[in-house]
């Protein structure tokens, strides 16, 4: 089960994500994300250090925004992630799509220079 | 079928000895007119005749009507009114065909007054045993053992007395009455018995009485004719076969005419209870029709409007309407004989003046609640009855009756409608459960048939060659997405293999694999660069993958001629190579972005080809990360150093062996063979 906190943060959008995500919440996921969007955020920051695992549905849901993102010119970095999670995106090759920061110091600063 | 030929043959007999009764009667009457003393008929002959006559109409009407299944209250009253106005028929007939005659010498003897008397006297019997056997299927419509004994002592009675005027007894005063008074108390008891008359509806009672009142008509008619008969009859000669002193005649008329009465006054008393009768058998149909509502309806409103339609009927109210709350749509009104505006404003107006408990619980017990309702201007309700709906514990609605009246519900409205509101509750919780449990199998359904594609898809024999030999295995989870694995010989040279991951579960995952299948073994068929294959599936795929939805695979050109592996890795599990010269086993690391994540042709710089030399002895493990990622009890996983370790422990053995051990020491470490995941393997060891 997944608990999705936000916090808005120098006009960023904070998305605290805790716990793991599977195929039943990666709903709640989407619509978290959704919800940022929809209210006009265009820099949003995912934070990932109390993310325990994430399947191949969440995996899913970070890969559908992409295009949107690009079009729309929303910058999102993910941080924080444990050695599975990163290894994860790694085989996926999904650190080649997203910007994925170490700290969140870092993913400010890659965000704003996006 | 026997059953008819025999009353038939009753029919036949009946006629037959009445036409003998008439011949011998007849013969009496005449040798005593014409003054002869010497009698060459005996006089208990027509007295027999008579009884046998009596016997053969009794046994008649019983099998024809007492066996006769069919009949109801008041066909059977039908019946003996028919049979009455035939008998009066024939009778007023036969009187005018008398008085036509006028006062002749023939209609003076007493030959011709004996024969109309019998004619008479024929259909009388014929009418009462008919009326009898009714009357006995109406007494006995209830069956109680003691009833039965009753009736039973009085019908073998009246039988018996047959006998006391068979042969020509003297007739005793005082016997002839002692008897008559024990039958004739004993058919007034057994005339107690009405309960047929409850369940005639208002319409049927206004018939039966009608019925009965004509057959009591007739009965006077026939009696007064043949009492007239054996006036004059007497008045001529004595030697006639008098029915006045037939016990058996006797007691019948008696009880025949006491119980047409009494049936007639019982009717005529119950005309104003009938409406509750009735009343009373509704409320138990429209139960009925609420409980089994759960099976015979599609949806929880047809359970709604059949509890509306069945309280109001059963109250008789003027209006009533059903909320049910927790809606998506906001509250549902279902209403009769009034508008949802109206129910907002009569709850709002209550609320309003703050009075608890009307619309909480079933009972109008708020004093002056007319009062109350009189003030909402416009209303034209003063009573109002109300009751939540329970399902699972939880209030999902209120019904509320109105009616003009003030006071208009007693208690046993109030207890009914209350079992109605209870029974409707339980139908809709069943109707839930149902629609639950019905949803569940449609779900377990669609995952045997993406179970069943995924099987299917897989191949069943893997293309081998001189150089190397592929064995693989797979297993699939229930509630997930699709491992595929195949390969393609493309030519003598050339062999083509996949390993592919695809995300999501259930039916969707399984079509996409199929159609990676279709992708593969289409583009393999030409000799092309891995990336080049990946790029285009990439691109194929583009128009097929669901939001969300992507495949990792890694595809593999063997050239046996070179000695050369070429391969592109898209996403999935790196690839773990024993290499035999070094004797060690180590994963490839390379780049390769996952199939369906970038949806345009840019792909093509995320994916490349890869390329190696294989010697005699290398192993090469594909795998999906059912393998990896697979939990023991503790929760560890088994990760991708022990697959390397557990590589070099069977580096000397063939593909099949090497992939039964890491099976082996895959359900070791988990302890089971349920992995809740797809896991594949694919092993190619080459020669």
């Amino acid at each position: 089960m997944i608990h999705i906190k936000r916090l808005q943060e120098d006009g960023v959008d904070v998305l605290v994500l805790i716990g793991e995500i599977d195929a039943s919440s990666s709903i709640e996921l989407d619509l978290a994300i959704a919800k940022s969007v929809g209210e006009g955020y265009s820099r949003i920051l995912v934070d990932c250090s109390a993310l325990d695992y994430i399947s191949s549905a969440g995996l899913g849901v970070f890969m559908s925004y992409i295009e949107e993102f690009k079009d729309r010119n929303i910058r999102m970095v993910l941080f924080g992630m444990n050695e599975k999670v990163a290894n994860t995106f790694e085989i996926l090759g999904l650190n080649e799509l997203l910007k994925i920061g170490k700290d969140k110091v870092e993913a400010k600063q890659m965000v704003d220079e996006l | 079928m026997r059953t008819k030929a025999i009353i038939r043959l009753l029919f036949t007999v009946g006629v037959l000895t009445w036409l003998a009764l008439v011949f011998t009667d007849i013969s009496i009457v005449f040798t005593a007119s014409t003054g002869n003393v010497k009698q060459e008929v005996p006089h208990w002959i027509p007295d027999l005749l008579l009884n046998l006559f009596i016997l053969s109409v009794f046994y008649y009407y019983k099998l024809k009507i007492e066996r006769d299944e069919i009949l109801n209250f008041i066909d059977l009253l039908w019946r003996v009114f028919a049979t009455g106005l035939v008998a009066t028929v024939i009778s007023l007939s036969v009187w005018l065909f008398e008085s036509l005659m006028g006062d002749t010498r023939l209609t003076s003897l007493p030959v011709f007054r004996d024969f109309i008397y019998l004619i008479n006297l024929g259909l009388m019997l014929g009418f009462l045993i008919m009326a009898f056997t009714a009357w006995k299927r109406l007494i006995l419509y209830q069956k109680s053992k003691w009833l039965l004994r009753l009736w039973a002592f009085f019908e073998i009675g009246l039988l018996l007395t047959l006998l006391y005027n068979t042969f020509g007894f003297p007739h005793v005063n005082w016997l002839f009455g002692v008897v008559l008074g024990i039958l004739v108390l004993t058919g007034v008891i057994l005339s107690a018995n009405m309960k047929w008359v409850a369940y005639l509806n208002f319409r049927q009672k206004w018939t039966s009485l009608l019925l009965l009142l004509l057959t009591v008509f007739y009965l006077l008619y026939i009696l007064f004719i043949n009492s007239k008969s054996v006036e004059e009859l007497r008045a001529l000669t004595p030697y006639f076969t008098d029915y006045k002193g037939h016990l058996f005649i006797q007691v019948l008329i008696i009880f025949v005419a006491i119980y047409s009465a009494f049936s007639f006054l019982v009717i005529l008393f119950n005309l104003p209870t009938t409406s509750v009768f009735e009343q009373k058998l509704e409320e138990v149909v429209n139960f009925q029709r609420i409980s089994q509502s759960i099976q015979t309806e599609q949806n929880e409103e047809s359970v709604y409007n059949i509890l509306l339609e069945a309280s109001v009927s059963t109250v008789f109210a003027d209006a009533a309407w059903l909320e049910i709350h927790g809606q998506p749509q906001g509250n549902k009104f279902f209403t009769y004989k009034t508008s949802e505006k109206e129910a907002v404003e009569i709850t709002e107006h209550l609320k309003h003046l703050n009075i608890k408990g009307v619309l909480d619980q079933g009972s109008d017990k708020t004093k002056n609640l007319s009062k109350h309702l009189a003030l909402l201007k416009g209303s034209r309700f003063r009573s109002i009855l109300a009751f939540p709906i329970y399902v699972k514990g939880e209030n999902i609605g209120t019904l509320a009756l109105l009616k003009e009246l003030p006071e208009g519900f007693n208690k046993e409205m109030t207890k009914i409608v209350s079992t109605f509101a209870n029974q409707a509750g339980i139908s809709i919780e069943n109707f839930r459960l149902m629609e639950e449990a019905l949803q569940n199998e449609r779900y377990k359904e669609e995952l045997k048939i993406a179970k069943t594609v995924q099987k299917s898809l897989l191949p069943t024999n893997l293309d081998q060659d001189d150089d190397f030999e592929v064995a693989a295995f797979s297993e699939s989870a229930d509630e997930v997405g699709g491992d595929y694995y195949d390969t393609h010989r493309i030519s003598a040279r050339l062999i083509a293999l996949i390993i592919a991951d695809v995300s999501g579960k259930g039916t969707t995952a399984a079509f996409h694999m199929s159609q990676m299948k279709g992708i593969f073994h289409s583009l393999a068929q030409n000799d092309i660069e891995p990336s080049e294959f990946m790029t285009r599936s990439n691109q194929a795929l583009i128009s097929c993958l669901e939001r969300g939805s992507f495949i990792s695979a890694t595809y593999f050109c063997i050239d046996n001629v070179d000695k050369i592996v070429r391969y592109a890795r898209a996403g999935h599990c790196p690839v773990l190579y024993y290499d035999s010269s070094k004797g060690t086993a180590e994963f490839f690391k390379d780049k390769g972005i996952a199939l369906g994540m970038v949806r345009n042709k840019s792909y093509s710089s995320f994916i490349q080809t890869n390329e190696f030399r294989y010697r005699p002895g290398d192993i090469m493990v594909l795998y999906t990360d059912g393998i990896t990622e697979a939990k023991d009890s503790r929760g560890e996983e088994f990760g991708y150093d022990k697959l390397a370790e557990i590589i070099l422990e069977v580096k000397d053995c063939s593909a099949k062996e090497i992939q039964d051990h890491i099976i082996r020491k895959l359900y070791e470490f988990t302890g089971t063979k349920n992995i809740n995941d797809d896991y594949t393997t694919m092993i190619v060891k080459f020669r």
